[in-house]
């Protein structure tokens, strides 16, 4: 219902002024929003909504055809980085160099590639003035897939029997004693589900190829599959909780829309992932929760998701309160979230110049794109 | 036989059913529809078929019949709420 325009400016009178907002400058990765999209984006949707501060942010990414890198109004300025494998002293040098231009406070690396760099890179960077808030190497390490097994009898969580694979005539003895099918996963992303050896073999080859051994073969699990993003505060505190289910998604299993849900049990699966590990940083559990009620762990995401903005749209602000965290501010629980709230995801064609494009494939640093004027449907 | 929703069901006039535990919604037909919000109400099964008895022409007989397909359905969907005499019986020890 559109509003007469007299009672808005009332209302704005009414309202009392909103204390001013401290100016933050934020480096942000993850900026890549294809069919299987990095969180960068939707970290940067969140933290423009900071209640706390005037957030300017600072894209990095690795390629040139990030699409974070072109929507309107997201990021200031971006600036390539070394790959991962290129190692920590070149990733530190291109910060040095991007922070004497930006003056960074905070970055928020948003991939699990790239989180060992950040993590051995940190006190170089808190020495430099730039504050982050990841997690531990050997908390790294310990959530990772090929560990996940070892992690849940440690901490006692429920896991489905995962095999490491390093050669693919291992699996069609792997799928006889799990069970076909069989689950076939990538090291850092992406699964397959295999109904055959073939089916598994082929899996393998391709998922070796993208991501690098071991390969994993996992329990296939029937069940409803259900996510929760969460914020630690390093200390066994979970500062934020918010479980999503799915529904719907790409095929390669990416949620493309999603609802919160109201379940103690899950909230409760996030508190004792954060008290048993002393998490520090953002997090993804994903979950399956069995025809019999029971929740099994199927990944530890060592980071926000890439649907975290809902976060924010139901109430709990993970990537703001990170911020906090990351400057060493308190933050309280947050607790009560909008239960029901959805996103849909939808593509969309950020419009630009082959100059920007040129400035950032040649030069590995170029200007974001300014606040776009949208057209709009309204008449009034 | 007290029939209850879980109190979490959030139901809305035009059948639309949403059950924040699971993110599952369903549409149900206007008389079922009709038939929820009462449940929500806290009415008696009795009583809602009263209430529809005298608010539509359908014999006893049929509106057991559809009657008792809605609770399975119900149940099926996981959103009724089991008060003591509405569960299972236990298995006869052998």
């Amino acid at each position: 219902m559109l509003q007469n325009p007299s009672e808005l400016s009332t209302e704005e009178e009414a309202r009392p002024p909103r204390p001013a907002r401290v100016p933050l400058t934020v480096a942000v990765t993850g900026l890549n929003a294809g069919d299987s999209p990095g969180p960068g984006v939707a970290v940067i949707r969140a933290l423009l909504e900071s209640p706390d501060y005037a957030v300017r942010v600072v894209g990095l990414c690795y390629e040139a055809l990030e699409p974070g890198a072109y929507i309107p109004g997201l990021i200031g300025e971006v600036y390539q980085l070394p790959y991962p494998t290129a190692g920590t002293a070149p990733l530190l040098e291109r910060l040095r160099y991007i922070h004497e231009r930006e003056g960074l406070h905070v970055i928020i690396p948003n991939f699990d590639a790239e989180l060992h760099n950040f993590i051995r890179l940190a006190p170089e960077l808190r020495a430099l003035g730039i504050h982050t808030f990841l997690p531990t190497e050997a908390q790294l390490h310990e959530r990772d897939k090929p560990n996940l097994g070892l992690f849940g009898s440690i901490h006692g969580f429920r896991i489905p029997p995962t095999r490491p694979v390093y050669h693919a005539h291992e699996l069609p003895a792997i799928g006889a004693e799990l069970g076909w099918p069989l689950v076939v996963k990538g090291k850092f992303y992406e699964a397959t589900i295999a109904h055959s050896p073939a089916q598994a073999e082929q899996a393998f080859h391709q998922l070796q190829a993208r991501w690098g051994l071991p390969v994993l073969a996992q329990q296939f699990v029937t069940g409803q599959e259900i996510n929760l993003a969460g914020l630690a505060d390093g200390h066994g505190r979970a500062v934020s909780l918010v479980p999503m289910r799915k529904l719907s998604i790409t095929d390669k299993g990416k949620a493309w829309a999603g609802i919160t849900l109201e379940d103690d049990s899950l909230l409760d699966l996030g508190r004792r992932f954060a008290a048993s590990t002393g998490w520090r940083g953002g997090f993804e559990l994903e979950v399956i929760r069995t025809p019999a009620d029971e929740l099994l762990i199927l990944e530890i995401n060592p980071r926000f998701p890439a649907w975290i903005y809902l976060t924010a749209a139901a109430g709990q602000n993970q990537p703001a309160a990170l911020l906090r965290l990351a400057l060493g501010l308190p933050v309280e629980p947050q607790t009560g979230y909008a239960v029901g709230k959805m996103f849909v995801r939808y593509a969309w064609d950020a419009i630009t110049d082959y100059t920007a494009f040129q400035q950032l494939a040649a030069f590995g640093e170029a200007a974001g794109a300014p606040p776009a004027h949208l057209p709009s449907n309204r008449a009034v | 036989m007290k029939l209850k929703l879980k109190t979490s069901i959030a139901t809305s006039e035009n059948g639309f059913i949403f059950n924040p535990a699971t993110g599952d919604s369903f549409v149900a037909n206007p008389l079922a529809a009709e038939i929820l919000l009462l449940l929500k109400e806290n009415q008696a099964s009795a009583d809602i078929k009263t209430t529809i008895l005298a608010r539509y022409d359908v014999s006893a007989a049929r509106l057991e019949a559809d009657w008792d397909d809605l609770v399975a359905q119900l149940r099926e969907f996981n959103l009724l709420d089991y008060s003591p005499e509405l569960k299972p019986e236990p298995p006869l020890a052998p």
